[in-house]
């Protein structure tokens, strides 16, 4: 912090303010005179130009290659897990697991993972189906799956109540009925809570209901973030992961096509999160419990742990931004293009 | 028989030889890759930035690496946002210096929170309080400097000496109260040194030592000045054989150079610290800090002149040249200030000032005695004290 070095500094500030009897020295040698420059004016209009010349730039330097390491947040978008069906029961098997992310260019997180991803599988199923989620733990540290939805306190995936916290080496099967339909989330719930889901041990939990909805491209959008210098609060934000991906890879859609994001909100630290979308308005439904729209609008809020359903067409072809309209998180990764193609 | 062979070995050879095991042992060591002793915890990376030039469009950080291990910036945040950036070095390594430039449109007199984001996601942070242009370092710019210089260091020196014929009718008594006052107003300006110098190391590389230089900075001063003293005093007294006026003034004459090289030392810190504020924005130029500097300063020409003034007639080539030695430094601080300031090389510098200082004091103390060999009797306390009263009073002018 050398712009405040010496006591004197701050001394000699003050001290031109109280001496305005006499002609002030910068007064007898014109300012511009000291750079060379031409005329004030067009000094500053080139002052200008050379300010805004690198602004153009949006997003980190560089990108991820979702080869070396990291993951690969388009794949993610489409990628719904409906694990087997055998008799009558829907069955996954979820292993926790330590892994480093590259979650911006060239900046690596220690991360805690549901199968290697973040966010974790989605996971889908129809409203009324049987579950069984068998959870090994491969990590060093104790975790839990913890579901929202409706059952019973044994597979609630707390500690303390039922299996409780799954040790290193240890694993359980989580059992339960698939209600209410709707787009909800699943995260680890051992203690230090919030360091737990903010490693990375969280993921979207879809139930269709039982007619489902209509044919749309489905697309999944966990919004995230990472505390990468344990400060408890973010230095990078996303959806699904990593920062500004989309920027380097558009989200891409067929023009007049129904398009449907589950929305989920797994941001930690800050209280709330959010969903913009240019040129366009959405139909949302919150939590997607109902099979009405609550509002028709180009912009939702979300607190922690809060999650919806969006439908929207595009009418027009070409790029067009989304992201959170708390600019701060936008401009620190959570920010994307949606490609319209014909 | 080792004995024997010893006998035609030069003896200095023996004393190289701890050094040789010690290069051999460490060369093993590092070899092996440090047997025994595993690396735990995760990488320390620190940096340390020590200067910020800010052009249209660009915000340029001189940062040098004052953690164990190397470091890698991958992004940099600006007021919570990515910025685009280029940077020096891929990677930074122990004690190695790089420049990082984030391209933004940042806006005068705004304020900064720079975030260099390393590769394991630990963040270096950097506050700009207020943007301003870092001047160019072209003709006008170093005359501004060299003017400024000259108001503050070189003018008031000049005025304050003289006092000289002032000095010389004063009786002996009040000439002892006057060479206790100087000691008083070069006790301050020691002070001063040593706590801005401190101030100065605790923002530049700890690495580099940090408050350690200023009292490094210190101690040096005070040997060489002591080692000049006497390597001076010899030749003289060697020409000057029992010529007693001569040697009188000869003795005079060194005390005062001290003096005024003392003060130059102080003075190149005090225009570091000016022209470091200008090149921030932080200065604002006007006649207060002009005025200020000038009565703060002018004491200063009495401290050059007290010594010389029982010693018969100075020539005005000498008086000229101490003036110099005392007031241009500001001038020289003012450009290196502005153009390649350095918080390390600057706290060292501030050490230096203090260590010249006070092997001053020491220089002029014996002359403060009174009859009875008395050095601190009520009239030498009484002058000490008013020189740091006054220096006190006068810095208010250029600190309100």
């Amino acid at each position: 912090m050398w712009e405040n070095p010496v006591s004197r500094r701050k001394l000699l500030g003050g001290a031109a303010a109280t001496g305005a009897a006499l002609p002030a020295l910068h007064e007898l040698i014109p300012h511009q005179g000291l750079h060379g420059g031409p005329s004030s004016a067009e000094a500053a209009i080139e002052h200008h130009r050379a300010a805004h010349r690198g602004s153009g730039h949006l997003g980190a330097v560089g990108r991820v290659d979702p080869g070396s390491g990291g993951l690969d947040p388009t794949a993610i978008l489409r990628d719904f897990d409906e694990g087997t069906l055998a008799d009558g029961v829907r069955r996954w098997e979820i292993v926790a697991q330590d892994r480093e992310i590259e979650v911006a260019p060239g900046v690596r997180y220690a991360a805690w993972t549901y199968n290697g991803r973040i966010p974790g599988p989605t996971l889908r199923a129809r409203e009324g189906e049987r579950l069984q989620i068998r959870f090994a733990n491969g990590s060093r540290h104790p975790h839990t799956m913890h579901f929202h939805g409706i059952h019973r306190d044994a597979s609630d995936g707390v500690p303390g109540v039922g299996p409780g916290n799954i040790g290193p080496g240890e694993s359980t099967v989580y059992e339960f009925d698939a209600m209410p339909f709707g787009i909800h989330l699943y995260h680890c719930h051992s203690t230090p809570l919030a360091e737990h889901i903010a490693k990375g041990l969280y993921g979207a939990f879809v139930i269709d209901p039982k007619d489902g909805r209509p044919q749309a491209d489905e697309l999944v959008m966990v919004m995230n973030g990472f505390d990468t210098n344990f400060d408890r609060s973010n230095e990078i934000y996303a959806v699904n992961t990593i920062a500004f991906a989309y920027m380097n890879e558009p989200v891409r859609v067929k023009r007049g096509e129904l398009v449907r994001i589950y929305l989920v909100n797994a941001l930690e630290f800050d209280p709330v999160n959010s969903f913009h979308v240019h040129a366009n308005f959405f139909d949302y439904y919150p939590t997607g419990t109902r099979l009405e729209p609550r509002d028709f609008t180009d912009t939702v809020v979300l607190g922690q742990g809060e999650r919806g359903i969006l439908e929207l067409r595009f009418s027009y072809g070409g790029k067009y931004m989304f992201h959170a309209h708390v600019s701060e998180f936008a401009e620190l990764g959570w920010m994307g293009f949606f490609e319209v193609e014909d | 028989m080792e004995a024997a062979s010893a006998i035609h070995r030069p003896a200095w050879l023996a004393g190289l030889a701890p050094l040789a095991v010690l290069a051999v042992a460490v060369g093993i060591f590092v070899a092996l890759d440090a047997p025994g002793l595993d690396r735990i915890g995760v990488p320390q990376e620190e940096l340390a930035v020590e200067r910020t030039v800010l052009r249209p469009g660009e915000i340029e950080l001189h940062v040098r690496n004052d953690g164990a291990d190397p470091v890698q910036v991958r992004q940099v945040i600006v007021n919570d946002g990515f910025a685009g950036f280029t940077q020096t070095d891929e990677e930074i390594g122990r004690l190695a210096a790089a420049e990082v430039t984030a391209r933004y449109p940042w806006i005068e007199g705004e304020r900064y929170e720079l975030m260099l984001l390393t590769a394991t996601g630990a963040t270096i942070e950097h506050a700009i309080d207020s943007a301003v242009e870092t001047p160019d370092a072209d003709l006008g710019f170093y005359g501004l400097m060299g003017l400024i210089g000259l108001y503050v260091g070189v003018i008031p020196v000049a005025i304050g000496m003289l006092w000289l014929p002032w000095v010389r009718t004063v009786d002996a008594r009040w000439m002892r109260f006057l060479l206790a006052f100087t000691i008083g107003l070069l006790g301050f300006l020691a002070i001063d040194a040593l706590l801005e110098g401190t101030e100065l190391a605790g923002e530049g590389s700890e690495a580099l030592g940090g408050a350690a230089l200023v009292w490094l900075g210190a101690a040096g001063a005070y040997l060489g000045l002591s080692a000049v003293d006497a390597w001076l005093s010899g030749r003289r007294e060697q020409a000057a054989g029992a010529d007693r006026p001569s040697a009188e003034r000869a003795s005079g004459e060194r005390a005062a150079f001290l003096v005024a090289l003392g003060i130059g030392l102080h003075n190149l810190g005090e225009g570091l610290a000016i022209g470091s504020a200008y090149a921030v924005g932080s200065l604002a130029l006007g006649a207060a800090l002009v005025v200020g500097f000038a009565l703060h300063n002018t004491t200063e020409g009495l401290a050059i002149v007290a010594p010389i003034a029982r010693s018969g007639r100075a020539r005005l080539r000498t008086l000229v040249l101490l003036g110099l030695l005392a007031g241009s430094p500001a001038v020289v601080g003012a450009w290196i200030g502005a153009s390649a300031f350095h918080p390390s090389a600057a706290a060292l510098m501030f050490g230096i000032g203090a260590g010249a200082i006070a092997r001053v004091i020491v220089q002029i103390a014996p002359q403060v005695r009174d009859r009875a060999g008395q050095l601190l009797s009520p009239l030498g306390a009484a002058g000490v004290l008013s020189g740091l009263v006054v220096m006190y009073l006068t810095g208010l002018m250029v600190s309100v």
